[in-house]
């Protein structure tokens, strides 16, 4: 299982999506590893810089309907090639959630105002986050304070994340 | 209490509930094309199990870069052959036969109402229009589709969209999925499943129930789904006459899939269309959406028909219409793609393709590369085209492009003006 833990991406966004998470001119890769330097490149947010403002994180907190649009489960692919395993949001587009887990990653849902909160007292702060999946705990700390979060996700999820994914246990059980 | 379609269809198809909400189904079809297949292939190779769990319910296509364009698109493409032949899958589509894979699947007879179908990509959702539950997944669900014909879904709520009025002229199937999406934004059906239902969408023709279909994605839907009719029975018809013994029975029998009257739906909304007026997007959403009568005077370097969304023979025929006897503005270039061999051979046979060239069109084959600019029409930085496509995010037919969704004939007769215009429609 990977560890879900580091320092926090903070996107003040709702509705990225898929092509800007990684754009379709780099489908044809076949090697995962060639999607690394490309993530968020065509991300339109005020202030941000694809090239300067990843590196070193290994968590994005975001808000609405992240990961909308296409299919490509190269989005997922091009957080783990920065070793961002982890996505925190208000809502996410239903095949980018379930490609996370897929990819055995981590997508956790909370309510609007929980992240109005988090983005009110962190994104402006050096912020880590660390995931507690045994208690479904998020555990978010800065300067200025430590905040413990509960979240929830399906039995069936957290077995996907802890075994290794969708394909071994698809292969065994059906 | 009633079922909808995609309750329906669930409970013919399930496999497993491994726990509350989710739901192994078995897959009827399993679409595949080169830009998420080959690395699908390549893990199961890595995993020791390359394996099909039936090469008939798999149907193969490359058609996003096609022919390929460089090293890279040629290997996907080598990949996805060498697989297709290993493995005996017999429908295969490789250049020469090959198009875009939402035109070309259901022209083969692929897609029957009651069907599940998956494909690594996202508008797998057009098949709904045949009562369908199709959907687009990563390529982690196709892989396990590919290996074992199962997929998780959580359990559909269904929005119903009830369409009615009267339409005007000059406004189509594109405008009325584009006002859908306006109403619903890009997050309103997420999750769900949208039944399109209503006295507009009975009348339409297949074509347009795929257009419409299409770009229910574009609201975060799940598939978008049309009830099976005479006219779902009518286009498969060459296809399903040896397993019924007339029309009326395979309606009959299609008609079991469709939503009881006292179906429970988690939202429903009426659109009226009557007074709707050709419309585009602005902006870098699909549910940035105006009048066309808002945008007009918009400069257009490039003008693109066809896609998944509007490159079939209609889109083709209504777009040929207003070209006929005009010629395009110097300032723009004109692209069409029909959307399938079979389209582009129609087209010819109707004298539309001679309508295109005459009019300044460059004609190539079926194939997805404009669309999400991989190839054959790639914008620049700061070029602005019109298009028949289904998505104007950020980048979507270029870095620092920037896209206007619209109908084949809006896209048609700004082509003339050179700027986005309803003009002759």
């Amino acid at each position: 299982m990977k560890e879900f833990k580091g320092s926090v991406l903070f996107l003040d966004r709702s509705d990225i999506n898929t092509d800007e998470i990684i754009p379709a001119r780099y489908l044809t890769e076949i090697e995962k590893s060639a999607l690394q330097p490309h993530l968020l490149e065509d991300l339109k947010l005020d202030g941000f810089n694809s090239k300067n403002d990843i590196k070193g994180k290994s968590v994005i907190v975001t808000r609405e309907n992240f990961g909308c649009g296409s299919s490509r489960e190269h989005a997922p692919w091009a957080l783990e090639t920065n070793k961002i395993d982890l996505v925190i949001a208000s809502g996410f587009a239903r095949i980018f959630r379930q490609n996370m887990f897929n990819c055995g990653m981590l997508a956790i849902e909370l309510s609007k105002e929980i992240i109005n909160d988090i983005f009110d007292k962190f994104s402006q702060i050096d912020t880590l986050i660390s995931v507690d999946i045994n208690t479904d705990e998020l555990i978010i700390e800065a300067a200025v304070q430590t905040q413990t979060i509960q979240f929830q996700i399906s039995k069936f999820d957290k077995d996907l994340i802890q075994t290794g994914g969708w394909v071994d246990y698809a292969d065994k059980y059906y | 209490m009633g079922k909808t379609i995609a309750q329906k269809i669930f409970k013919a198809h399930l496999k497993d509930q491994p726990c509350e909400d989710v739901n192994v189904l078995n897959i009827d079809r399993v679409f595949c094309h080169e830009i998420t297949t080959p690395t699908a292939i390549q893990d199961l190779v890595a995993r020791g199990k390359d394996r099909v769990f039936d090469p008939d319910k798999i149907k193969a296509v490359i058609d996003h870069v096609t022919p390929a364009k460089d090293s890279k698109t040629a290997m996907q493409g080598k990949i996805m052959r060498e697989w297709a032949k290993r493995h005996n899958i017999k429908d295969f589509f490789d250049i020469g036969q090959n198009g875009v894979c939402h035109a070309l699947f259901p022209e083969k007879g692929f897609v029957l109402p009651g069907h599940t179908i998956i494909m690594g990509d996202s508008h797998t959702c057009t098949h709904g229009a045949f009562g369908a539950f199709a959907a687009g997944v990563g390529t982690t669900d196709l892989e396990v589709g590919i290996l074992k014909g199962v997929c998780t879904f959580k359990t559909p709520e269904t929005y119903k969209i009830e369409i009615i009025g009267t339409l005007r002229q000059g406004v189509y199937a594109k405008d009325i999925i584009l006002e859908v999406i306006r109403q619903l934004g890009v997050n309103g059906a997420t999750n769900m499943v949208i039944e399109f239902t209503g006295s507009i969408v009975d009348a339409m023709t297949m074509d347009q129930r795929m257009t419409l279909a299409n770009m229910a994605v574009e609201a975060g839907a799940t598939s978008g789904i049309c009830l099976p009719d005479k006219r779902t029975v009518e286009y498969l018809w060459e296809f399903i006459k040896e397993d019924y013994s007339s029309k009326a029975q395979a309606l009959e029998m299609f008609s079991k899939y469709r939503s009881d009257d006292d179906a429970l739906y988690a939202k429903t909304k009426t659109v009226d269309v009557t007074n709707l007026e050709p419309l585009t997007t602005f902006g870098f959403k699909p549910d940035n959406v105006k009048p066309i009568s808002e945008m007009k005077g918009t400069k257009i370097d490039q003008v693109y028909i066809g896609s998944c969304t509007n490159g079939r023979l209609e889109d083709l025929q209504i777009a040929a219409k207003i070209l006929k006897g005009h010629v395009i503005a110097g300032s723009v270039r004109g692209i069409v793609s029909p959307a399938t061999p079979k389209i582009f051979s129609q087209a010819l046979e109707q004298g539309i393709i001679q309508t295109f060239m005459e009019s300044g069109f460059c004609v190539t084959n079926p194939t997805c590369g404009a669309c999400l600019g991989m190839s054959n029409g790639v914008l620049a930085k700061g070029e602005v085209a019109a298009s028949t496509t289904n998505r104007n995010f950020n980048g979507r037919m270029g870095k620092g492009g920037m896209v206007h969704l619209m109908s084949p004939a809006s896209a048609a007769a700004s082509a003339i003006k050179g700027e986005i215009s309803n003009e002759r429609i």
